[in-house]
């Protein structure tokens, strides 16, 4: 192997600065080689050691009664759900591959996501996506968004997941740089997990799964720096998903989780083998001999530092108790599956690494990892100047349009509204038979938990504008709008995992925005009692328009479990019967801030979040679980995105019902329908319940008002025949479609 | 009676198969590896759905060669009885145990939604229960799922009353909009000549489950098991 001396120079070719290089060194003793730098220089990005944000992170909770592992120790975060069962579920990001390569970019992140799962020794039960674009009539976003769903698609479908639940929003913001966030929800039996860790000195150490290859070496630094004009020259640095593969490592791994023959085992995501080595090691106190030279290989002449930071998918990493050795070798043959032991444990902390009869590295594992050597910045943040200026928007400057059935028709085509149908009909969403929401659509996504009584609740939120329009009360939304749709199909909130996606950390604005979210989500997560279980940091997204390079809008995707324990009591989002009552929860308010209404139909770009306030929307929570619990309701569905009519209309299409509603006198008649007040839901109530219903909130003194009752199929308000339901669920379902072809 | 469902390294329906069959139908039902070459004395052979060897080539075209499958084939040259859902369905149809062949969906998407079909045909095994006036609502979950055969293989068919279910809309009419992926003649599912060998694309197990609001894939399954009694 040609050596390349090591300057400082070599050093910022590879993303680290002057001060890093300077710490290597002196964690060293001596200038490293380029094999040893290249392992700093991809252990120390932002992606792997999480340098520019773990500092705020601890802030978040991250403690409770129901969580089985600490936030970020294990792949994914694990909680009781119960029945001697638990839940492993995380969200992570993958934009940065999926703004160059969308499929392959897609359908990695979707594999990478389920490893992470299935590493732990459960099984992936439920998938979800929370996506991004720019404006939907640019033929790159289409191109983008054809590529990533059919990736996402391709590699869920056959790898064996049903998608549950998610998102999808375009704005300008991210034209360049898309958001995809993909979520993965696994179950297994308690106390079994098998943790990601090395130790007890000769335990053999095994590489499994995939041949390695060059595909997406420096990854985890390309994923760690700005987006460009340029990044498509990257594309060396995008994986290639093997869902078949993927598939073969689930089963040999539930199956070897139950030989007891193994210690430890992670999988290899960003920064490949060097990343497992490390962390495995450092979480062990211990350390390992490797040689490359056994990796198993699916091109010649690759070099030691290309093996160590190669992000070939569906592989893993695992740790075997020695003299067991034949037991774990025979289930990977059973499913035809590399297996190769490459190394052993040592009681040292050091990770020597050999490649063709000699030592090419040696580095402190615990000089690699978060925790431990790697470096922690706390970085400058201020106000952006944009915040400074946001003026709330009072109704009545905004001229009313005329016709609201124009625009009640406008809102429910507009591609952030309408049906994500042309999306989720590409995800098998029933396989494995638990989707309870198929046939009983809800505000989450519901997952049977067979031979139980529990069902679970998901959900991915975030309204990326409310966050851009104040990152403090938006991420506070984004929680209690997930809390609220966990509730409203009769489950209680357990925990959250979180994806944030923001700008630059070295931007000082962008950072203020990663601040304030972080501020109000603890908020809110503290208030609801759902602890942070882990997720991903993906930085540097930003967006070029005109020239000018700005962040995306700021982005914590919040995904949410919830429990349902008796699942009989699960609320589904549709009305059922003509003639059942329909009452509105919570207070009407003057308020279109931020609204769909107000930024598309009306081109007010820059309004505060809609109305909002933390303990309103606890204690809303709680009613509806009292609601659903006392059985006294047919149907809830939260008021978000689009206002209360489309959340009428959200509720009448699965039947084809229909409505007649009376609008109220306190506000004008645009803002009832479209604005976006928070902290509201829509009931339906069968006649003779109504009592009941109407005892129960007044107990609870919370406001409420009997808006109309469900139809046979025409849209009616304030006596005016706004359609029917037939017209306007094509309408709805259509919209997306007639975008993209 | 007893079911044994092949597993090939691919299959991802297989434990939905096994639920059904076992949990919901109180069958015995056992799992047959791909690799194994004894059919464990079963009565009904099953072939689940899912992406059997990763299907990057055309589905189902290499698990026709696995160890078992040789099994499978002389058990039904012999006159067993075998059924394929989906990925099975195109196994079956590489094997050459049934005629035609699966193509990408017309609109080249992958579609997974609920989707009604009908008996053309209630004399079969597979749809003795059902009612022609009364469409089933069962899932699909398929990207190559476009039913095709020759003009002179579709008259065979229709002349031996091998095509067992259609496509249709909610109230049983065969139209083009009620087609989801382009299949000629609206078809979802057929059999051999002799008749014990059978094939569809929907998912009759994905709706047996009362836990999920749908149960009309058990007049599919229970047709089978009725038919044997």
């Amino acid at each position: 192997m040609s050596e390349v001396t090591v300057t400082l120079e070599t050093a910022k070719t590879l993303g680290l600065n002057e001060e890093e290089f300077e710490l290597i060194q002196k964690y060293m003793g001596r200038i490293p080689n380029f094999t040893e730098l290249s392992i700093y220089s991809v252990m120390w990005s932002e992606h792997a050691s999480y340098k520019n944000s773990i500092t705020w992170l601890k802030t978040l909770p991250r403690e409770g009664g129901c969580l089985l592992t600490g936030a970020g120790d294990e792949n994914a975060g694990l909680v009781d759900i119960g029945n001697n069962l638990a839940c492993a579920f995380k969200i992570e990001s993958h934009n940065h591959p999926c703004a160059v390569e969308p499929y392959q970019g897609a359908a990695t992140g979707v594999g990478g996501i389920n490893r992470d799962i299935f590493t732990m020794g459960a099984r992936p039960i439920a998938q979800l996506n929370s996506l991004r674009f720019g404006d939907i009539k640019n033929p790159r976003t289409q191109w983008l968004l054809k590529g990533v769903v059919k990736g996402i698609g391709d590699y869920g479908n056959s790898f064996g997941v049903p998608v549950l639940g998610g998102e999808v929003f375009f704005d300008n913001s991210f034209t360049t740089n898309p958001l995809v966030n993909a979520m993965s929800v696994g179950i297994m039996e308690k106390g079994k997990m098998i943790s990601a860790i090395a130790k007890g000195k000769g335990n053999p150490v095994y590489i499994v799964g995939s041949s390695t290859g060059k595909d997406g070496i420096h990854g985890a630094t390309f994923a760690s720096a700005d987006i460009t004009e340029d990044s498509a020259d990257d594309i060396p640095s995008i994986q290639v998903g093997d869902p078949f593969q993927e598939k073969l490592l689930l089963e040999a791994s539930l199956e070897l989780m139950d030989t007891g023959a193994v210690v430890g085992m992670q999988d290899m995501g960003a920064a490949g083998i060097i990343c497992s080595t490390s962390e495995m090691s450092e979480k062990g106190n211990s350390g390992m001999i490797i040689d490359l030279s056994k990796v198993p290989l699916r091109q010649q002449n690759m070099e030691a530092w290309e093996i160590l930071l190669s992000e070939s998918q569906e592989r893993m990493l695992v740790v075997v108790e020695k003299g067991k050795e034949k037991i774990v070798e025979k289930v990977f043959d059973k499913w035809d599956l590399n297996c190769k032991q490459i190394g052993e444990v040592i009681d040292e902390d050091m990770l020597y690494f050999h490649y063709k009869g000699k030592l090419v590295a040696q580095v402190k594992a615990s000089t690699l990892v978060l925790g431990g050597g790697a470096p922690v910045y706390e970085r400058e943040y201020i106000a952006p100047q944009y915040f400074n200026e946001i003026k709330t928007v009072n109704p009545n400057d905004i001229e009313e349009p005329e016709n609201l059935k124009d625009v009640a028709d406008f809102i429910i085509q507009h591609p952030n509204i309408a049906s994500k149908k042309w999306v989720y009909e590409q995800y098998d969403t029933m396989v494995r038979t638990n989707n309870i929401t198929t046939n009983k659509p809800s505000d989450a996504g519901v997952i049977n938990v067979k031979g139980t009584n529990t069902a679970l609740a998901v959900t991915t939120d975030c309204n990326s504008r409310y966050v851009k329009a104040n990152p403090e009360i938006g991420a506070m939304i984004a929680v209690a709008e997930a809390a609220r749709n966990v509730a409203c199909t009769g489950a209680r909130p357990l925990a959250i995992t979180n994806c944030l996606n923001f700008g630059s950390p070295y931007n000082p604005e962008a950072y203020w925005q990663f601040v304030m979210a972080i501020k109000g989500m603890g908020a809110a997560c503290r208030k609801f009692d759902t602890p942070v279980t882990g997720g991903n940091v993906s930085f540097y997204n930003q967006t070029t328009i005109n020239n000018i390079t700005g962040p995306v809008f700021p982005t914590p995707t919040i995904g949410m479990l919830g429990i349902i324990e008796d699942k009989s009591l699960h609320t589904g989002l549709c009305f059922c019967k003509k003639g059942d009552l329909i009452f509105h929860i919570g207070k009407v308010r003057n308020d279109i801030n931020s609204s769909e209404y107000l930024y598309s139909y009306h081109g007010i770009k820059n309004s505060p979040p809609p109305y909002f306030d933390l303990d309103e929307a606890y204690n809303l929570n709680n009613l509806l679980l009292q609601l659903s619990g006392a059985n006294l309701i047919r149907s809830l569905h939260d008021v978000s995105d689009g206002g209360l009519y489309v959340t009428l209309v959200e509720s009448a299409i699965p039947k084809n019902l229909g409505f007649d509603i009376t609008t109220a006198a306190e506000v004008r008649k645009d803002v009832f329908l479209f604005g976006e007040a928070q902290n509201r839901v829509i009931a339906s109530v069968s006649p003779d319940k109504e009592q009941d219903f109407i005892d129960m909130m007044i107990e609870n003194d919370f406001p409420f008002s009997l808006l109309g009752h469900v139809t046979k199929g025409e849209i009616r308000i304030d006596d005016i025949s706004f359609g029917f339901i037939r017209d306007i669920k094509e309408k709805y379902e259509t919209a997306l479609e007639k975008c993209l072809e | 009676m007893k079911f044994g469902v092949i597993v090939f390294p691919g299959s991802n329906c297989d434990h939905d198969m096994i639920y059904s069959l076992g949990e919901i139908l109180r069958q015995e039902v056992v799992p047959l590896w791909h690799k194994e070459v004894d059919l464990k004395s079963c009565d009904i052979i099953a072939l689940p759905g899912g992406f059997s060897y990763g299907d990057y080539l055309r589905s189902g075209s290499i698990a026709r060669f696995s160890p078992i499958m040789d099994e499978v084939i002389n058990f039904a040259n012999k006159g067993g009885f075998v059924f394929g859902v989906c990925n099975g369905f195109q196994i079956l149809c590489e094997a050459g145990l049934l005629p035609g062949a699966l193509l990408h969906n017309v609109n080249q998407k992958f579609i997974c939604k609920n989707q009604y079909i009908k008996p053309e045909h209630t004399d079969t095994a597979m749809s003795l229960l059902a009612k022609s006036d009364e469409p089933l609502k069962i899932p699909i979950a398929h990207g190559e799922g476009r039913y095709f055969a020759t003009k002179e293989v579709l008259s065979e068919m229709i002349t031996n009353g091998q095509i067992v279910w259609r496509y249709c809309d909610a109230d049983g009419s065969l139209t083009e909009a009620s087609n989801p992926n382009g299949s000629i003649m609206n078809i979802a599912g057929v059999c051999n000549k002799n008749k014990n060998v059978f094939g569809m694309m929907p998912h009759p197990e994905r709706a047996t489950d009362p836990e999920l609001g749908n149960t009309d894939g058990k007049v599919i399954l229970e047709s089978i098991i009725k038919s044997f009694n």
